[in-house]
């Protein structure tokens, strides 16, 4: 068995341990049915011919109805600790994250950048906002029990709370090319204190939403996107207060800020128009990288006074990322 | 199991095997039994290159640096085993083999509805394979066996569009192979061979004709669009121009979850016939064993989200793909316990097919159950593209379909060559199989739970005892798959001459000569009694080329 590391981690193991039972009950019931019979009624002359039975109604109710059971208890339980893994909790510590082929590359919400190593205090909720410059890769922790594709184009979210200070394996699950298996890292859990002084032996640098507002500055974001908005003169929406928000298009859909749409809007602005603007923003797309866009986003968040309140499932995100409205292309 | 001393006829009898003796009476056959023979040694030719790529890839594994080979050279060993074995063997193995030679024999045809394009199948098959083979001796492919962009698309720089090619031409030959044999169950049975009276043979093949039909199109249409990514950039992939990486996750396994299938259907009517016939009873819940084959089909196509669990779709979808999951399992379940059900109170004998098919049902048995590790949400997130993975899919393929084709062609070899293998060289090969298969692969569980995840070329050093454990079973399997190959080669010289019935079996397979003459039956039989209804011998009339000799297998 692989470390507790997480507070996920004993649930799922819980569950293993549950279906392990089931299997080793189903297992050894047939394996020993069919060593049984197959001694038992041996062949014992070479031209017997058994009685033939056909079959009966009555076993197989009793064995499709019993197995059903058991197989939607095991689905309720999978779906109850996906649900865990899966829905971002409110009050976590934000930490983005990049993959390329093959590094992973983290910055902390105070703005310490990490490659291959991820520092995180322990008992505190973490929650990762993630993309990727080349190929599919995914972030798993297997001492966390945690796993999270990431994927071009889109942020993926994943969190998780770790119960003990120690290194853990950081492994690149989803394959992404030659050196697929030396994309893995290590998560070095701290106590609380201990991370406040890592954290303070490496203050150089500007937290990702101060890159993102000198970022702002430097793209030239600020000549339209006004406080106040159109009302203000400005010939973009207002950026402050919107994250988490419902926004209304034009068209009449409404959809909710998250971190995909401010993405989408970043880099292929006309795909959704703010009801009462027009089409006039230029792609940034080529001009920002992925982590400059996170910082860009951070930024945007952090004049929303729901910064960090936004519960963004991967749900959510995949709704936002496929566009239900239509409204994308 | 005793041949009769049968004095040599005068004249010898025409068999399938002596009706032509040159090359081109071979390769220009319309005869469903040849062109079955000339797929067995295709597939078997194309399981021997898939099999030097797992020794290599085993081989490497046996440290946790990279030693062997490098890095490029592994995922390509990674990627053409996984494609040589699904596509070149898997798929077609069962019902382009034994699926050609016996079906029409089965419901009393004299050979499939249309000859002429299950020639074609075979061809096309062959033009895909060639493909396949000129990537993989121009250089090789190194995406994995799943294609998925945008690696596939804009970053990798080997044969991906000469390999898809060799899928996709390959996919036509599965479907015509699927279509002959749907016509043929429809429109070719013998009087009074009704639809309940058919082998479980032939309901699982329909099952799978069905998926092949309606699930290899979107294969070639995902293969055709990554080819159109990569060479002219059409965007539906690709983020940059608004195109979605996670879509093609979506096509590939809408077939390529049907296809697992399309692999392990087949294999479950040979076991329902091994079963019935070495233990002579009839299947246990006949019905209930063939419309669990059609659900199996049907609910099949509708789970393809279960390996997204992880790949950002929605939590919900994520729900409704879990339970669909545990849906498709329970016809597996209803399979298992029949054929348990069906020993019971049999008349058992222990032939190297029973063993092979005894031991299908308990690789089988776990190979489903830790399925449904993989389907319960929660848990495949820790465990999804872990070594977790390669172990169930392999209890399914190898303790499934490939256990299940060994123990076929030792069940038909004696009629398809006329000659009987030696019984206690192939029951000791089908131990030393069931032995070396369980060391390989039970050890990758246990990797995967601890976290190793799947096309590591390196690893950590708490993974190596498990993996040498693998890798000295899979030189044991090994020796179980060489056995078989000396064994049945030597007996086709020197095995004694095999009697029309060996079994005392019941099919109408077993009512012909072995081997059947050309066109199956001397007149076409009427069938007066259901599958598995067993009877003493002296009852069973042979319809088929007269009696069993030496001359009618080498025609001199």
């Amino acid at each position: 068995m692989p470390e507790q590391a997480s507070t996920i981690a004993q649930q799922v193991d819980a569950l293993f341990y549950y279906w392990l039972g089931i299997t080793l009950f189903f297992t050894v019931l047939i394996v020993a049915a069919i060593i049984l019979f197959v001694v038992k009624y041996r062949r014992r002359a070479p031209g017997e011919i058994p009685r033939p039975i056909f079959g009966s109604m009555k076993l197989e109710t009793i064995w499709i109805v019993i197995p059903f059971l058991i197989a939607m208890s095991l689905f309720v339980w999978g779906a109850k600790v996906y649900f865990a893994q899966y829905r971002i909790p409110k009050d976590a510590l934000d930490i983005y994250v990049v993959g390329k082929q093959w590094m992973w590359k983290m910055q902390h919400p105070t703005g310490q950048r990490e490659i291959n190593e991820l520092h995180v205090p322990m008992g505190r909720k973490i929650r990762l906002t993630m993309t990727t410059e080349d190929v599919i890769h995914s972030f798993y922790i297997p001492d966390f029990r945690v796993k999270m594709d990431v994927v071009p184009g889109r942020y993926t979210q994943m969190w998780f709370e770790a119960t003990k200070p120690g290194r853990y394996h950081l492994f690149c699950a989803e394959y992404c090319g030659m050196n697929h298996s030396r994309m893995t890292g290590t998560v070095i859990v701290m106590r609380p204190d201990e991370y406040q002084a890592w954290l303070s032996g490496n203050t150089s640098q500007l937290s990702p939403a101060q890159q993102g507002e000198q970022l702002f500055q430097t793209l030239g974001c600020t000549t339209c996107h006004l406080n106040g908005g159109r009302d203000a003169g400005g010939r973009g929406p207002q950026l402050a207060g919107i994250f988490g928000k419902p926004v209304q298009l034009e068209g009449g859909q409404t959809v909710v800020a998250d971190e995909n749409y401010l993405r989408e809007s970043i880099l292929n602005p006309s795909a959704k128009i703010v009801a009462g603007y027009s089409a006039i923003m230029p792609t940034y797309q080529g001009q920002v990288s992925e982590e400059q866009l996170l910082q860009l986003i951070a930024y945007i968040k952090s004049l929303s006074p729901q910064s960090g309140n936004a519960a963004m499932t991967s749900a959510n995100a995949a709704q936002a990322a496929s566009s239900p409205n239509g409204q994308r292309r | 199991m005793s041949t009769a001393v049968i004095p040599v006829e005068a004249k010898p009898r025409t068999t399938y095997l002596n009706a032509g003796q040159t090359l081109k009476s071979w390769l220009l056959t319309l005869d469903h039994k040849r062109i079955g023979i000339l797929y067995l040694i295709s597939v078997t030719f194309f399981f021997l290159v898939g099999g030097i790529y797992a020794t290599l890839i085993r081989l490497e594994l046996l440290t946790p640096q990279g030693d062997l080979v490098s890095a490029q050279t592994y995922n390509k060993l990674f990627t053409q085993h996984g494609i040589t074995m699904v596509f070149f063997f898997l798929i077609p193995s069962i019902p382009a083999v034994f699926g050609n030679f016996l079906l029409p024999i089965m419901i009393g045809a004299k050979d499939v509805a249309f000859p002429r394009l299950n020639l074609l199948s075979w061809y096309v098959f062959m033009t895909g394979a060639l493909f396949a083979s000129y990537a993989m001796f121009a250089g090789g492919v190194d995406t994995g066996w799943t294609f998925y962009p945008p690696y596939s698309t804009n970053y990798a720089n080997t044969y991906v569009i000469a390999t898809g090619l060799g899928i996709f031409i390959a996919g036509f030959s599965s479907i015509l192979t699927g279509l002959n044999f749907i016509v043929t169950i429809h429109t070719m049975r013998a009087p009074g061979m009704t639809w309940f009276r058919l082998p479980l043979f032939v309901w699982a093949q329909y099952a799978t004709s069905l998926i092949q039909i309606l699930g290899t199109p979107v294969l070639a249409i995902t293969l055709l669009l990554v080819a159109l990514e990569r060479t002219v950039g059409i965007g539906i992939f690709d983020p940059r121009l608004g195109g979605d990486p996670v879509l093609f996750q979506h096509l590939f396994w809408f077939y390529s979850h049907p296809a697992v299938y399309i692999m392990v259907l087949p294999s479950m009517g040979v076991v329902s016939e091994i079963i019935a016939t070495f233990s002579r009873k009839p299947i246990f819940g006949y019905k209930f064993v063939a419309f669990s084959s059609l659900a199996i089909a049907i609910v099949g196509f509708l789970v393809w989200g279960h390996h997204l669990f992880t790949s950002s779709q929605s939590v919900y979808a994520g729900m409704l793909f879990s339970l669909l999951s545990y849906a498709v399992a329970i016809p597996s379940a209803i399979k298992v316990f029949n054929w348990t059900a069906t020993l019971y109170r049999g008349s058992i004998s222990y032939d190297a097919p029973m063993l092979y098919a005894l031991g299908f049902i308990g690789l089988f048995l776990i190979g489903g159950l830790t399925g449904l590790f993989l389907a319960a949400l929660g848990l495949d997130v820790h465990v999804h593209d872990t070594y977790f993975v390669v172990a169930h899919f392999h209890y399914i393929m190898v303790g499934g379909a490939l256990l299940a084709y060994l123990g076929a062609m030792h069940y038909w070899w004696p009629k398809m060559t006329g000659r009987l293998y030696p019984e206690g060289w192939a029951r000791f090969a089908a131990l030393v199989v069931f032995v070396g298969f369980n060391l390989t692969f039970f050890p990758q569980f246990i990797l995967g739970y601890l976290g190793m995840p799947r096309r590591y070329y390196t690893y950590a050093p708490e993974f190596q005892l498990l993996h040498v454990l693998s890798t000295a079973g899979a030189s044991i399997l090994a020796v179980g798959f060489i056995l078989p190959a000396i064994y049945l080669l030597w007996s086709l010289k020197k095995g004694p001459i095999a009697p029309a019935d060996p079994w005392l079996a019941t099919g109408l397979e077993w009512r012909t000569s072995s081997p059947p003459p050309p066109e199956n039956f001397e007149r076409t039989p009427i069938v007066t009694w259901n599958a598995y209804e067993f009877r003493p011998q002296e009852e069973a009339e042979v319809i088929g080329g007269g009696k069993p000799d030496a001359s009618s297998l080498t025609g001199e």
